[in-house]
């Protein structure tokens, strides 16, 4: 019949009719009829995709019959996003620019100096760097270069360069959005402590503060040297000197009468002797004299058990005060 | 005035992180892009409150899809699919398990026995389907002869029947949801003996689909192709729509992208032959007698020249003669 043309899709094992239709309204009939409607009739869009898939030619495997599905026909969308082209690196370039085409490696090498095959890397290898005994000196050398120290530097620079140069590529791998998904990029955090730390960008604030220091060292404080095109002038964040007025009246407010004024009764102050608070004094003196007392008497218990002697009374020496000197001036 | 440190070696800012051991290298590349995509991981997952039919549904469906499936135990408060800020916590999940499709099911007063089966796309959500579960009947419930019960990660055949699944959006949306979800890998080779399983989805009405999973007996007919019969087995329940929320038309063509090495371009002028095998045609183009560019040189000039030199007012010689002499006396 025309109407039972089913849309066979294949590669996903499909069969889809977009033309049945109940014979009974579905509420009529109960669950299991509706049901057995359902699993008869999928039979039959079953059976025609099983028809057309064993038409498939098919070989013959230990397990069963193996056939070559087609590629699904119905688009289902994609998980994750669609993995970008790497771009080439700087070698991969210039490569191809100059036609460099790229050789497979043997692992054994014939080394001619023992005659035998040696491996290319790993122990015991042909070209070892480390393995020489006797480098012979050049023409070229200079007399103080250790040449073997000179190697191992410049095998150094190599790997460091090299190490560089595999940063760049990254980076522009990741610029792409096109990096590798075992590698991360990350940035490295400055060390707290230790001695390397990376040099710290000065600021121009902080250049200006540092030309300013270097100049007041100088016999005029920096105030005649000659600045350099686009320099700021020397900022002065302190006070200036206040001068009094050459010509003034003395009176109440003549400023050179307090100017003098406080400055001779500082001097008077410090000789004076009503600053004296005896009582401070004494106080003071009798503390001290007791904590001598008291350490002399500590020294002697040192040697008896603390616990069989007799705890004294720390108020006990109180009333024998020696003679104060209260009242009494000096 | 002031000289900055030129001299010293500054060390990069940027370090190069990769894993320290293969394991780790494999596991990462797992999840990497891949221009052809591996089986997609489902998890299922439920929310606050769930019904014990609910559960059953769960459970089942984790069976049904035993060795690409993660299934959470825990209730999950805060996650709201179709909400603005619900689906956060999908999101992350998604990212840990690498899921990219999902089951979220819930139990309210409102929706009893909520299903929604979404998608995503890098993580994100794509598209979401929220229908509600009637008249569930489990595995067990059935009764079936053991042996034809079907095997774990056998590739099932899909019959899709009732023309709401090409008239009704939401039905179309549901069918394209659950053919993901049922689906499993995309094989290009297929080994007929390991068929054994079939999910038939019934459109009835404008909005509900009787979805029921059975196993596939293969009997012997006289030609290639055999008898085919169907035996009830599993889950069986009746899935109705209640909301749906299609992807957005740019996210849909950014996820819809095949890659451009895996388009197959049909190939011109190659044709087979039982006795010569391959063969294309080598197409001559018409050989243009007249209007053919010869090479030039031109031979008017020579002529011209001897007559001038015979003559003895050649200016081309007297130059080169010229030229010579200074030559000579220069390295003379």
């Amino acid at each position: 019949m025309a109407e039972e043309e089913y849309q066979i899709d294949l590669g996903n094992l499909t069969a889809f009719d977009p033309h049945h239709q109940f014979s009974s309204l579905p509420d009529n009939i109960n669950r299991e009829d509706l049901v057995k409607e359902c699993i008869a009739h999928g039979t039959k869009l079953i059976q025609a995709v099983a028809d057309a898939l064993f038409n498939l030619p098919s070989t013959e495997d230990a397990s069963g019959p193996v056939i070559s599905l087609p590629p699904p026909a119905t688009k289902l969308p994609r998980e994750k996003p669609l993995p970008k082209p790497k771009p080439p690196t700087k070698w991969e370039i210039f490569a191809k620019k100059k036609g460099i085409q790229n050789r497979k490696k043997d692992k054994l090498v014939y080394d001619e100096q023992t005659g035998e095959w040696k491996r290319r890397h790993g122990y015991d290898r042909v070209n070892d760097d480390n393995g020489l005994p006797i480098i012979e000196a050049k023409m070229t050398d200079e007399p103080g270069v250790d040449p073997f120290a000179k190697r191992r530097s410049e095998k150094k620079q190599r790997v460091e360069k090299q190490e560089k140069n595999r940063l760049q590529n990254l980076k522009e791998a990741a610029k792409v959005g096109a990096l590798p998904s075992h590698v991360q990029l990350a940035a490295t955090s400055l060390p707290i402590t230790g001695t390397q730390t990376a040099p710290r960008k000065v600021g121009k604030d902080e250049l200006q503060n540092v030309a300013g220091m270097a100049a007041t060292s100088t016999a005029s404080g920096g105030k005649f040297d000659k600045k350099m095109a686009g320099e700021k002038p020397s900022k002065h964040d302190k006070k200036y000197r206040k001068f009094l007025p050459v010509v003034e009246g003395s009176g109440m407010g003549s400023l050179e009468k307090q100017q003098s004024d406080k400055i001779v009764n500082k001097l008077m102050a410090k000789n004076s002797h009503e600053i004296l608070n005896v009582g401070k004094a004494v106080d003071m003196y009798n503390a001290k004299s007791d904590k001598k007392r008291r350490n002399q008497q500590g020294k002697s218990s040192s040697s008896t058990s603390s616990k069989l002697k007799v705890k004294k009374s720390p108020y006990k020496n109180a009333s024998k005060k020696k003679p104060s000197n209260k009242g009494k001036s000096k | 005035m002031l000289k900055s440190n030129t001299n010293k070696q500054s060390k990069p800012m940027l370090s190069i992180k990769t894993p320290k051991s293969l394991r780790a290298k494999r596991a990462l590349e797992k999840r990497a892009p891949k221009l052809v995509e591996l089986e997609k991981k489902t998890l299922i997952l439920h929310g606050t409150k769930t019904s014990n039919t609910l559960n059953a549904v769960l459970t089942e469906i984790y069976h049904l899809k035993k060795d690409n499936s993660v299934k959470y135990s825990r209730r999950n408060d805060n996650i709201r699919p179709f909400e603005a800020g619900g689906e956060t916590s999908l999101e992350f999940y998604s990212l840990k398990t690498d899921c990219s499709l999902f089951v979220f099911g819930s139990h309210s007063k409102k929706r009893p026995d909520n299903l929604v089966i979404g998608r995503t796309y890098d993580h994100h959500i794509y598209d979401l389907v929220e229908v509600g579960v009637e008249n569930f009947k489990s595995l067990s419930s059935c009764s079936y002869d053991k042996k034809i019960a079907p095997l774990i990660g056998s590739k099932p055949f899909f019959a899709f029947i009732g023309e709401g699944f090409e008239n009704v959006e939401e039905l179309k949306h549901l069918k394209e949801v659950l053919l993901d979800l049922f689906r499993g890998q995309v094989v290009s080779n297929l080994n007929l003996a390991g068929l054994d399983r079939v999910y038939v989805c019934t459109a009835v009405g404008s909005n509900k689909v009787v979805f029921t999973h059975c196993a596939l007996r293969l009997k012997k007919s006289g030609t290639v192709v055999p008898k085919v019969e169907l035996v009830e087995v599993g889950p069986t329940m009746d899935l109705v729509v209640r909301r749906h929320r299609l992807p957005d038309e740019s996210l849909k063509k950014e996820a819809m992208k095949v890659a451009p090495e895996l388009i197959q371009r049909k190939v011109k002028n190659v044709s087979k032959d039982a006795i010569a095998g391959k063969i294309g045609k080598i197409y001559v183009p018409d050989q243009q007698v007249r209007s053919t560019p010869l090479p030039f040189t031109p031979k008017g000039v020579k002529r011209e020249r001897r007559e001038a030199k015979a003559k003895g007012d050649d200016k081309h010689s007297e130059k080169k003669q010229k030229k010579q002499k200074q030559d000579d006396e220069a390295s003379a």
